[in-house]
């Protein structure tokens, strides 16, 4: 169990990274990450709230959209999630960001104004989704929220990294700003595709 | 049909307990935030630009009220803005001392002259990386508009060769301060008495004589004259301590090149 938990946890991060494998959430990856503590700041917003958004629609989804042994009936209301899921993420974020203001002010200044901008982050509603696509248990879903907000972090702070050395550079006038950026994503995604079946070789799985 | 109606039921069930919950919620969890903070982001521009350096508009208001930040960040709302912003934070704010940008130069074109002809890009910028600039004095406004571009109140503009500041336009943001490669521009309190020495030349008196002749020469008048001790002369260059000066202008009267003024009266 452990050991599937990891793996799960590792894949995440490193093979099926949302930012870098699966394309998701590219609009903070390439907006916030100029400067490494923004890209901290949203990283850990994004995490919290992808396992509280996680922790919140896995029962959502099977409890009352697709109860058990309901699949392909007439119940079978899978196809209600996006909407479902939309609107209880952006409850969720609205409530969180309220009980931190009351109860967590610190925690509330830290996160700051990336708290409201994650509500209509599609990195949240892809973790939920996909989720519940792999067929994970509860347990394994929250592990797998997780992973994959350290994930985002870990390629937040990469590639805020890349963007340093990046905007030190002497670009053609062409390419500068956006294009190059785009560029060295590109080439940073590309160097993950390397972790292909690392964690696979690692945990034996 | 079933389905559908079941469907709709159950988004709009969801939706209603979500709204009573976050209801419930403001109303429980609710932080009472200082009234000030929500009339100022009414009065701040509302175009999130981030000139002030916070994150928002809704967030410099806060730092206005809580954090005693400046009133006269908010580039886009003007002069209008921080009017209304110190009405609202009340007398305290607005009878503080206003800072206002003072050009610490006094060389027009009859007082100094150019060692050059520069035919470059019109930027002090581009002078001042030849040879230090075109003028005989090297410290001094170098006349070619950075502070102009800069401004962002249309407050400062360059007369008879050097910039000089609309002291009613001028909010003192700095941002003149911050692009003059000669760090000829200071922001100064506003006061109606006090004076301050409008030279930057560090060379000795000869020299600077030959450079301009509303230069600063070091010769120690003022600092005699000054009951307060409050004027200091170092590296050739009269300094007027703002904290200690009473404001009697007595240096005003000394100086043998006029080079002391008080920049409000100007």
């Amino acid at each position: 169990m452990a050991l599937k938990l990891a793996s799960i946890f590792f894949t995440m991060i490193l093979v099926d990274n949302y930012v870098l494998s699966k394309f998701l959430g590219i609009c903070p990856f390439l907006g916030v990450s100029k400067k490494l503590d923004s890209a901290v700041g949203m990283s850990l917003a994004v995490t919290f709230v992808m396992v509280m958004a996680t922790a919140a629609t896995w029962p959502i989804y099977r409890l009352l959209l697709v109860p058990a042994g309901m699949e392909g009936t007439d119940r079978d209301m899978g196809y209600l999630q996006t909407i479902v899921f939309i609107l209880i993420i952006a409850i969720l974020v609205q409530l969180l960001e309220n009980f931190l203001k009351k109860f967590i002010p610190a925690l509330y200044k830290a996160l700051g104004v990336y708290l409201p901008l994650i509500t209509t982050n599609c990195t949240i509603l892809g973790v939920t989704i996909l989720n519940l696509d792999n067929g994970y248990n509860f347990v394994e879903s929250i592990v797998c929220a997780a992973g994959a907000g350290i994930g985002f972090l870990v390629a937040m702070v990469l590639f805020s990294g890349v963007r340093r050395k990046v905007e030190q550079a002497v670009t053609p006038v062409c390419f500068k700003g956006l294009p190059i950026t785009l560029v060295a994503a590109a080439m940073t995604s590309l160097s993950f595709m390397g972790f292909g079946g690392i964690v696979e070789a690692i945990f034996r799985v | 049909m079933d389905m559908i109606i079941m469907a709709i039921v159950l988004v709009t069930v969801i939706g209603l307990i979500g709204a009573v919950i976050l209801v419930a919620a403001s109303i429980f969890m609710y932080v009472p935030v200082d009234e000030r903070v929500e009339k100022i982001t009414g009065v701040l521009a509302g175009a999130n630009c981030g000139a002030c350096g916070c994150a928002g508009c809704a967030d410099y208001a806060k730092s206005i009220v809580e954090d005693g930040n400046a009133i006269n960040k908010c580039t886009p709302g003007g002069a209008q803005t921080v009017a209304a912003i110190s009405e609202i934070m009340g007398v305290e704010a607005s009878a503080a001392a206003s800072l206002k940008a003072v050009v610490a130069c006094s060389g027009t074109c009859e007082k100094t002259s150019k060692r050059y002809e520069f035919e470059g890009i019109h930027s002090c910028q581009a002078v001042k990386g030849l040879y230090g600039g075109d003028g005989m004095c090297k410290y001094g406004c170098l006349g070619y508009g950075d502070c102009v571009r800069a401004c962002p109140f249309d407050a400062i503009h360059i007369v008879d060769g050097i910039a000089k500041v609309d002291r009613t336009k001028c909010v003192g943001c700095g941002a003149c301060a911050a692009v003059c490669p000669n760090a000829v521009i200071s922001i100064v309190p506003e006061h109606k008495r006090k004076p301050v020495v409008l030279c930057q030349n560090k060379d000795k008196g000869g020299d600077t004589r030959k450079a301009c002749t509303a230069g600063c020469i070091g010769c120690m008048k003022c600092a005699k004259a000054c009951p307060k001790e409050a004027i200091t002369v170092e590296n050739n260059l009269a300094r007027i301590d703002q904290d200690k000066c009473v404001g009697c202008q007595l240096c005003v009267k000394e100086c043998p090149v006029g080079v002391i003024h008080v920049p409000a009266n100007d």
